[in-house]
């Protein structure tokens, strides 16, 4: 019996508690919040603490209680026309911003990966570095930069681009969060491509050469396309998170941006709108379900 | 290969460097300003630093960062630790597709809706916001981040080591102490000190989860930005900024002097072999 025990019983139970653990962590604190989100976004909003009437209280009454899902809150986005360009305009910025991370992005990557081996290690970690530090603060330091009073205005004006009374309008509008945004992805975008780029077989470009085709051609017809997964990698890795981006909207992009993750932070913290910021909340999940599922297969496959 | 560093590549990679790190240059330096408006330069003073060690908020708020970065990091590193054995080695089970997809998921997942849901969930059961709810919510982000890691160790894995202690009837479990965590240990590290600066680093899921007494430092920094750029903000970043640069850096200088030294191990054993 106790042989049996420690030949079969005990590794299938470490197995068993291998996989259970994570397992049970994630349903419960990444899966489950996903159903309540979706539940206090069909209940109706109430001054009270927690700000809903829930819809469910248990099993029990589930169906007792299934005429009072209201679908009120999600009728109320599209009567505003604030959350709908709140929506497109965070998909055209997000969409902006990932272009110029991949024009930024892509040069620097290739660098990379052209460099001399010693270097390439080292280069690697100047690129991680930033990304360690903290995202506020590589945030408030392009403030002090941007702002009309700022660092730019100060080096215009000394070196007689701008007059003495002139300054630079760029904190508080769009530019700024494409600046700040650019900036802060880097990293997430420089790093599947370098990886991309340095597998690639040297050897190609040489048969190429030898071959007559110019540089760019072979750029062209070999480099771009065998990165073409670290690009698609990059891009998803920057596209998503960007949509649903504050941080850098809030702090650089001022009134005249409207992204949809400001809208949900203000319906949450200041309006107190449960129910609705719930909405918000689901509606930009749908909308990034689509490049999540595609970004999932290409994960696996790597 | 080397002979193509062309002048195209130095210039990129010049530009591309110099984008990344002069804003944070420039933010270190006027931390020493002497001046209160920050584009100003006044003169070199460490006034902002020794008006930190006075200002009792920002070190109860550093302290609250502190305690949630290492605990929630410990447990996000077992986590996914296990996350990742269990990716890399059960290739077919019931619920494979969910659990790879809740695990790659929160990587891109915008924390406004990963706040939001997990404080409702807290507010549903009933769970008070504040400091270990916090804890939980770090965990929850980082663990997959330290996944990712793990695995990409895993991966490159002799497996031939651990199948020989098990041929010789060394129990799992004891095998994985012995040989497989000995062996993804740089993996594991550098997974827990990317979670602890996650951690260190989130304003949005601690802002969402937070309560009464569990004031996070990016929480208190991000309202007094709101209130406008003052060199004590400069201050508490450049700490900061130095602190993480300084453990990255020696992780990465240890884990290669000990890729070295193995190599220079390996090289010995051959030679005398």
């Amino acid at each position: 019996m106790a042989e049996r025990w420690t030949q079969d019983v005990k590794p299938f139970l470490a197995k068993w508690a291998l996989v259970a653990v994570p397992y049970l962590w994630s349903l419960l604190f990444f899966l489950a919040p996903f159903l309540i989100i979706l539940k206090i976004s069909l209940s109706q909003t109430a001054i009270a603490m927690p700000p809903y009437v829930p819809v469910i209280g248990s099993l029990g009454d589930f169906w007792a209680k299934l005429s009072d899902f209201t679908f009120d809150n999600y009728v109320f986005l599209t009567e505003d026309p604030l959350y709908y360009s709140a929506y497109l305009s965070s998909l055209r910025i997000a969409l902006v911003s990932t272009i110029l991370l991949l024009i930024v992005g892509y040069p620097i990557a290739y660098g990379m990966a052209r460099a001399p081996k010693s270097l390439r290690n080292a280069l690697v970690m100047a690129v991680i570095l930033p990304f360690w530090t903290s995202f506020l603060i590589r945030v408030y330091a392009w403030i002090g930069i941007l702002k009309p009073e700022g660092l730019i205005t100060i080096a215009l004006q000394s070196l007689g681009i701008l007059g003495p009374d002139e300054q630079i309008h760029v904190y508080n509008t769009e530019t700024a969060v494409f600046i700040g945004i650019v900036y802060s992805y880097l990293p997430f975008m420089v790093l599947p491509l370098y990886a991309a780029l340095e597998k690639l077989d040297a050897t190609l470009l040489e048969a190429a050469a030898d071959l007559g085709c110019p540089p760019t051609k072979s750029f062209w017809v070999i480099t771009f396309p065998l990165s073409l997964p670290g690009v698609i990698a990059g891009c998803f890795l920057c596209f998503i998170p960007i949509v649903g981006e504050f941080v850098i909207p809030d702090l650089l992009g001022g009134s005249e941006t409207l992204m949809i993750g400001k809208t949900l932070w203000a319906e949450f913290f200041n309006n107190r709108d449960w129910p609705v910021s719930s909405a918000v909340a689901v509606v930009l999940l749908i909308i990034l379900v689509v490049p999540i599922v595609i970004f999932q297969n290409q994960q696996k496959k790597a | 290969m080397n002979k193509s560093t062309s002048w195209f590549n130095i210039t990129s990679l010049v530009f591309g460097f110099a984008f990344l790190y002069v804003p944070i240059l420039i933010l270190v330096v006027y931390s020493f300003n002497a001046s209160k408006l920050v584009t100003v330069w006044g003169g070199f003073s460490t006034q902002w630093y020794v008006e930190l060690v006075h200002d009792q908020a920002i070190i109860d708020a550093a302290w609250v960062t502190i305690r949630v970065g290492i605990i929630s990091a410990s447990f996000a590193t077992v986590l996914g630790t296990m996350a990742a054995l269990v990716l890399d080695r059960y290739r077919k089970f019931h619920g494979r597709a969910l659990f790879s997809g809740m695990v790659y998921a929160p990587l891109v997942m915008p924390e406004v809706i990963t706040g939001l849901s997990l404080l409702l969930l807290f507010v549903a059961i009933g769970f008070d916001r504040g400091f270990w709810a916090v804890v939980i919510a770090h965990t929850t982000l980082t663990m997959c981040f330290v996944a990712v890691v793990v695995q990409s160790r895993l991966v490159t894995l002799d497996r031939s080591l651990e199948e020989a202690a098990l041929d010789l009837g060394c129990p799992p479990v004891k095998t994985f102490f012995l040989i497989t965590l000995p062996l993804i240990l740089p993996g594991v590290v550098a997974g827990w000190m990317l979670a602890f600066t996650l951690s260190l680093d989130d304003l949005v899921i601690a802002s969402f989860n937070t309560g009464p007494g569990a004031t996070t430092l990016p929480i208190k920094i991000y309202s007094m930005v709101r209130l406008g750029v003052t060199p004590e903000i400069n201050a508490i970043s450049t700490i900061l900024i130095s602190v993480i640069a300084v453990g990255v850096i020696a992780a990465s200088v240890l884990s290669h002097r000990s890729q070295v030294e193995k190599e220079k191990a390996e090289r010995a054993v051959f030679l005398a072999g």
